[in-house]
């Protein structure tokens, strides 16, 4: 350990450190009020608190234009998925086109790691700007396909291999 | 009994609930003010959600330590394990009984009350509970009995943390005890009485000048650094030390019986806090008038506010140190408390006895602000010294530095 090899000074380090502390009392508070600010509030005047756009959180699955999700149920996301927390039974209309008929996702089980979004040929399943997810039963984690479209939440951008530093 | 006995009694017992009613309530509200204090100095906000600004949160807390499992460790001593809380607990409140608060209120009744019957009491009440005679000396004494507990704590737990924390309470209070009580004999020195009411009335003279923190500045300054050994502070919480110990010696306290510890030591905060205002800064003295002195409700009311004023600073300063310096090591406790604080004080009985003698018989001075200038002259002298001695680190400095020190001399011899 590196440690002061000449004179060290007691009182006045003292004194030092005590001024320093005051000081600090003077100054602007930094904590965030949780319940009354969020980091996912879009203007609260605290921008050093807000999400990062690449924060996976919830999932949200989008919708085209006439409120079906765009999901074709082609099987990519439960293969990628380390965590198998995606069950996905696929179904097929009259004109051939491919949808899911289950398609659940286990928030429990899920480690938040975007393959999903980053593997799904329809951009159709995201993670997403959002972390408060509790609920008072543990059925209540496993977010079916209507609640995973119903999600309003802003979704990740994950991350940019041509812009790996977010500039 | 006589009525006038009954006076008596009945005006110590008001001041004795009141007292320990505002010793109670302080001693919670200080729980929150030190951790807004640490909070404020961390830039952070501190516990501002039960209440207004958090000001319920000891309730909360309170209810919350009552509500808890008490556990007891196996193997432990359950007799003294339930007894330590409540010895460490006594004489911290103790010590509050002997303080004066404010200025003596004027008083005469003579009530007849159905069943008790008459009381009468005639001429100033003094405002503390206990006037006792010896005066700091009764604070000194019971003061040390706190440790009792905390060794107790220790040794009943069971348990190699509680153990040694209660074994280095002991310790580091008998070297302090020690330090502490010599630096208040030059208190008795200039004020010719132990009585704590006439030491305030010996520094009020009108000026502040005369408050004893001048004349007798190093007194000051040894007791207020035993003052922070004696209450298990930091920079000297050793018998506690986190970071060590765990908790230190209430490592397996839970529930209530944490909390008295815990109220026991703020409650010696306010304890030391209050002997420091009284002894050093002129008790519950107003600087620039004698309006105080002057007796009725509105002089006693307005003092006891200057005093618990003056006591609520040296609070925060005693927190403020906390939140500042880092825990010394034990062998530099040790070393500060014997090597340094003990001598110093011995030496400066000598320099105060002296100079005093000089200054009131060979120079024959009377005036109260002058004898205390040539005395806080003296002291500047001292001071210098003492704190660039301090400063220097010759005592306190680690055993590692003293090693690299050496290897460096070496070296030099050497090359």
């Amino acid at each position: 350990m590196k440690r002061p090899e000449r004179q060290v000074s007691y009182v006045r380090a003292t004194l030092k450190g005590m001024a320093l502390t005051f000081k600090h009392m003077l100054e602007k508070k930094v904590t965030m009020q949780y319940p009354e600010q969020k980091s996912t509030d879009r203007d609260h005047g605290m921008g050093a608190y807000h999400l990062s756009p690449r924060w996976r959180g919830t999932h949200r699955m989008l919708t085209d234009e006439q409120g079906r999700s765009k999901c074709v149920a082609c099987g990519l996301c439960p293969q990628i998925c380390p965590a198998n927390c995606i069950k996905l039974v696929p179904g097929e209309d009259e004109q051939g086109n491919r949808y899911p008929l289950i398609y659940e996702i286990d928030e429990f089980r899920c480690i938040f790691c975007g393959y999903c979004q980053e593997v799904c040929p329809e951009e159709a399943i995201h993670v997403g700007l959002h972390f408060e997810n509790s609920e008072y039963t543990r059925g209540r984690f496993v977010y079916d396909l209507e609640r995973l479209s119903a999600q309003a939440h802003p979704v990740s951008t994950l991350w940019d291999p041509s812009d790996p530093k977010g500039e | 009994m006589t009525p006038e006995m009954k006076g008596f009694l009945l005006l110590s017992i008001i001041k004795l609930v009141g007292v320990f009613t505002i010793i109670m309530i302080g001693v919670a509200l200080l729980t929150l003010m030190e951790r807004k204090v640490s909070a404020w100095m961390q830039n952070r906000h501190g516990p501002n959600r039960v209440g207004w600004a958090g000001l319920l949160q000891p309730a909360a807390d309170g209810v919350k330590n009552i509500l808890k499992e008490e556990t007891y460790p196996a193997e432990a001593n359950r007799r003294l394990f339930l007894v330590a809380p409540a010895l460490s607990f006594i004489p911290a409140l103790l010590l509050s009984a002997v303080i004066p608060f404010a200025a003596p209120l004027p008083l005469d009744f003579d009530v007849t009350l159905p069943l008790l019957g008459r009381f009468v009491w005639h001429g100033p009440v003094p405002m503390v509970v206990a006037d006792v005679p010896v005066g700091f000396l009764f604070v000194i004494a019971v003061s040390s009995l706190g440790v009792y507990g905390i060794a107790l704590a220790g040794w009943a737990s069971n348990s190699k943390y509680a153990l040694l924390g209660g074994l280095r309470a002991a310790a580091q209070m008998i070297s302090y005890e020690v330090a502490m009580g010599m630096s208040l004999i030059p208190v008795l020195l200039m004020s010719g009485n132990v009585r704590l009411g006439e030491i305030v009335a010996r520094q009020q003279t009108g000026s502040p000048l005369t408050w004893y923190v001048l004349p007798l500045f190093l007194s000051f300054f040894i007791f207020l650094v035993a003052g922070f050994a004696e209450t298990n502070r930091l920079p000297f919480d050793l018998p506690e030390a986190e970071s060590e110990l765990i908790a230190g010696y209430h490592t397996e306290y839970s529930a209530m019986k944490f909390s008295f510890f815990f109220i026991a030591e703020y409650a010696n905060v306010v304890t030391v806090c209050c002997m420091v205002t009284t002894l050093f800064f002129g008790g519950w003295d107003i600087p620039f008038t004698d309006w105080d002195r002057s007796g009725g409700l509105l002089p006693t009311l307005t003092t006891w506010l200057v005093f618990s004023l003056k006591v609520l600073f040296w609070i925060f300063v005693v927190m403020w140190i906390r939140w500042t310096l880092p825990r010394f090591r034990y062998d530099q406790l040790m070393a500060l408390g014997w090597k340094v604080m003990m001598p110093l004080a011995l030496t400066y009985i000598m320099v105060v006895a002296v100079a005093l003698y000089l200054v009131e018989r060979v120079a024959g001075l009377t005036n109260p602000v002058v004898v205390s200038l040539a005395l806080f002259g003296v002291n500047l002298v001292l001071a210098v010294l003492v704190f660039g001695l301090l400063d220097s680190g010759m005592f306190i400095r680690g055993s590692a530095q003293r090693a690299l020190e050496r290897r460096a001399q070496r070296a030099g011899v050497v090359g």
